[in-house]
């Protein structure tokens, strides 16, 4: 018995070792995929894009020459980076702004079990499927200077702008053919996170005198400031890396009005054929990306309801 | 499970992963290899025509030499990429290490690849080719593709710039016929500017369209400045020359038909003139294959400014690439595609430089539309044609410069100033 005993007792842990290995391997065959995928996507390139960055590479030369933070020294004195980031800043800004402001007045306003809230709902939801490339060229069409927008304003004996071919209504219309294409995204994280505010609050504030506007600013808008902190991280990061749109509507013009980070960036590498220093304002594209997401995540405690 | 079992596990997993990446990057090299191949190669040629015609008289060219030299080349694939991202394509795969072994590439960028050392000097196999008859090409054509004795590309297409007219908007105008003004002298921009204007205030539509040039691709007004002799910086690319007086004479010019005149349609505006509500247009002559016979037409050549009457054409080039696996098969093969007798076959559809071909009854052929005195206006406007501009720097200077000449573009633009505010924004890259 006792032999058995023992036995049994040093035979428990080595099946339950050999047992976890068991687990433990088919848990990492579970997640090899992603972290493989993650590795050669994601770090490898990442950490590649800096190697990059300290190198001076002309394609064309076939040159591949180290330089140190050279490339970094010379984005201090580039005015037309200076310029990008100043068309980022405004763009991301109205990008913003008005995409989170026109989603939320969408979603409330959805959420008001009015008839025909469904197919309002499909029409806003709509473009967030449609092909990028196709919805800017369609709005191409429509932002000439003598037909679409400006052929129905005519009908009215009102001659609108030449939207595309002047700086500032060129950085307003990219910025709303860029929330049209996205706001039913964000209407419908907004009208998902209003359908789960507890009625019985809203009633209770209702039965204490609590008017329309009391109950959204004190109730509604804290009860639903979560997802508005995913909305705001999704959108400020989406308004930075927007590429397309500026490529196929404006080109970065007129002048270099629309030209925002990320299109200077190609056109450094892709046009200019310097993918050293085209590196190296990636790295400053991520980090300001890096830098706005931590500030956003940093500041959730003094806004974001149970966060605190 | 303890964490330093749970750390070493991770580590490997990363360390395989990471070693697999690299292998994988090892594998997607496409490294040009250095060493000659030993047996027959596959060859990969970039173009950035798309048509069914073009490819299929490559392909036979391609055949009838894999037909002779089966030790040597295997295959030879042409491969399309879009017109308007050739360039950025091509570069791009020149940095993923996929490098094709001949490309086309656009006279703009002439400077930039010759100087860079992207291309093989191919003078050599071309002229020591027997039966190439290399003195037929002529030495014009090929200035832009040398480098003291090198010879980097064969300029296997010259296409003229002309003016195609919409004879019967003319008529419904009662406007005069350019031909019958080319017969007198009377062939001027001027003259060309006052009939389109005409013309869109009798029947509507656009008047004068350079086409392609859309407000952004400013090269194409080479065909319009040419006429005040003017150029966009000196002959040796140093030296900044939109500010002067030529220039903006012509930019003047141009400004005031656009805004004044109602000559030529607006920023952001579109017209076709092979939709047919457009009097005259310059174009190439390759783009006749759009006319679909729903209105007469004609063509005459570029009008004559203040100063002269300036031919104009847009090269091509096709050259073997450094970075390319088999450089030496590429270049054999270009001196095959590019023989007298291949160069007549492709001059169905791309003006030749070789002289020999240069003639009405050779390009008559490829342009079934032309008649033959039309096609001597063809082949009037390739001799002694200036080429478009370009540059050593030229996808800077041409961003650069895109970007200021927007401020022109407007009714009440300065276009002294405007020009001035180009050079002061291209001058440091023209110095490079």
């Amino acid at each position: 018995m006792t032999s058995i005993t023992t036995t049994g007792r040093a035979g428990r842990p080595q099946r339950r070792s050999a047992w976890r290995r068991r687990d433990a391997a088919t848990g990492y065959a579970f997640v090899a995929p992603a972290v493989i995928g993650a590795i050669a996507f994601v770090i490898v390139p990442l950490g590649a894009v800096i190697w990059y960055s300290l190198h001076e590479w002309n394609v064309l030369a076939n040159t591949f020459t180290f330089v140190g933070p050279q490339n970094y020294q010379d984005m201090l004195s580039d005015g037309a980076l200076h310029d990008s980031l100043i068309a980022s800043l405004w763009f991301s800004l109205g990008v913003v702004v008005l995409n989170i402001t026109l989603s939320l007045f969408l979603a409330v306003l959805l959420n008001q079990h009015l008839p025909g809230t469904t197919l309002f709902r499909v029409l806003f939801f709509t473009p967030v499927v449609v092909s990028l490339v196709a919805w800017t060229i369609v709005w191409g069409f429509l932002l000439q200077a003598d037909n679409g927008i400006n052929g129905f304003l005519a009908e009215f004996g009102i001659t609108g702008p030449n939207w595309l071919r002047n700086n500032v209504t060129a950085m307003i219309s990219v910025i709303v053919v860029q929330v049209f294409k996205n706001v039913g995204l964000n209407m419908v994280l907004f009208l998902s996170a209003l359908q789960s505010v507890p009625e019985e609050i809203q009633e209770a504030a209702r039965l204490d005198g609590a008017g329309a506007w009391r109950r959204f600013f004190s109730i509604t808008l804290p009860m639903i400031s979560p997802t508005m902190l995913l909305v705001a991280i999704l959108t400020v990061v989406g308004s930075l890396e927007t590429f397309a749109l500026i490529d196929v509507l404006t080109d970065g013009g007129p002048g270099t009005s629309t030209t925002v980070l990320v299109f200077y960036l190609y056109r450094q590498a892709f046009e200019f054929n310097q993918f050293g220093y085209a590196s190296a304002i990636s790295v400053l594209l991520f980090v300001i990306v890096l830098a706005l997401t931590l500030l956003q995540w940093q500041t959730r405690k003094r806004w974001v309801f149970h966060e605190s | 499970m303890n964490p330093q079992i749970r750390r070493r596990h991770f580590l490997s997993m990363v360390g395989i992963g990471a070693l697999g990446t690299t292998a994988l990057a090892a594998c997607s090299d496409g490294d040009a290899g250095d060493e000659p191949a030993d047996g027959p190669v596959d060859l990969r040629m970039t173009v950035w025509t798309a048509s069914e015609d073009h490819l299929a008289l490559f392909q036979e060219i391609a055949d009838a030499y894999i037909a002779d030299h089966p030790d040597e080349v295997s295959s030879v694939t042409f491969e399309t990429i879009p017109f308007e991202d050739y360039t950025t394509n091509l570069t791009t795969q020149l940095a993923g290490g996929n490098a094709p072994d001949l490309a086309w590439i656009f006279e703009s960028n002439a400077p930039e690849f010759v100087s860079s050392g992207a291309l093989v000097d191919v003078r050599e196999t071309l002229s020591g080719t027997e039966g190439y008859d290399f003195e037929d090409v002529g030495e014009s054509a090929l200035e832009l593709w040398e480098d003291g004795d090198a010879l980097y590309a064969y300029p296997f297409s010259n296409s003229p710039f002309v003016m195609f007219v919409n004879t019967d908007r003319l008529a419904a105008a009662s406007q005069p016929n350019p031909a019958e003004l080319v017969a007198s002298d009377g062939w001027t921009y001027d003259a060309a500017r006052d009939i389109s204007a005409a013309s869109v205030a009798a029947l509507g539509g656009a008047g004068l369209v350079v086409r392609d040039f859309d407000y952004m691709n400013w090269t194409n007004l080479a065909s319009v400045w040419g006429g005040w002799d003017a150029e966009p910086w000196s002959a040796d690319g140093t030296t900044c020359e939109f500010d002067s007086p030529e220039m903006v004479a012509a930019l003047e010019w141009f400004q005031d038909a656009v805004f004044v005149k109602n000559a030529i349609p607006g920023p952001g505006t579109s017209a076709d003139f092979f939709a047919g509500d457009t009097t005259m247009t310059i174009t190439q002559i390759s783009r006749a294959s759009s006319l679909d016979g729903s209105f007469n037409w004609d063509i005459v050549p570029l009008p004559a400014g203040p100063t002269q009457q300036e031919n104009i054409v847009g090269q091509a080039g096709v050259g073997v690439l450094a970075a390319g696996a088999n450089t030496q098969a590429a270049a054999n093969f270009l001196a095959f595609f590019t023989n007298p007798e291949n160069s007549a076959s492709l001059s169905l559809y791309f003006p030749p430089p070789r002289e020999s071909l240069l003639n009405p009854q050779t390009l008559a052929a490829g342009n079934p539309l032309f008649s033959e005195a039309q096609l001597d206006i063809v082949v009037d406007s390739i001799s002694g044609a200036t080429t478009k501009p370009s540059h050593a720097n030229f996808a800077q200077v041409d961003t650069t410069a895109r970007g200021a000449l927007d401020a022109m573009w407007s009714a009440d633009a300065d276009v002294a100033a405007v020009a001035a505010d180009v050079c002061e924004a291209i001058q440091p890259l023209l110095e490079g």
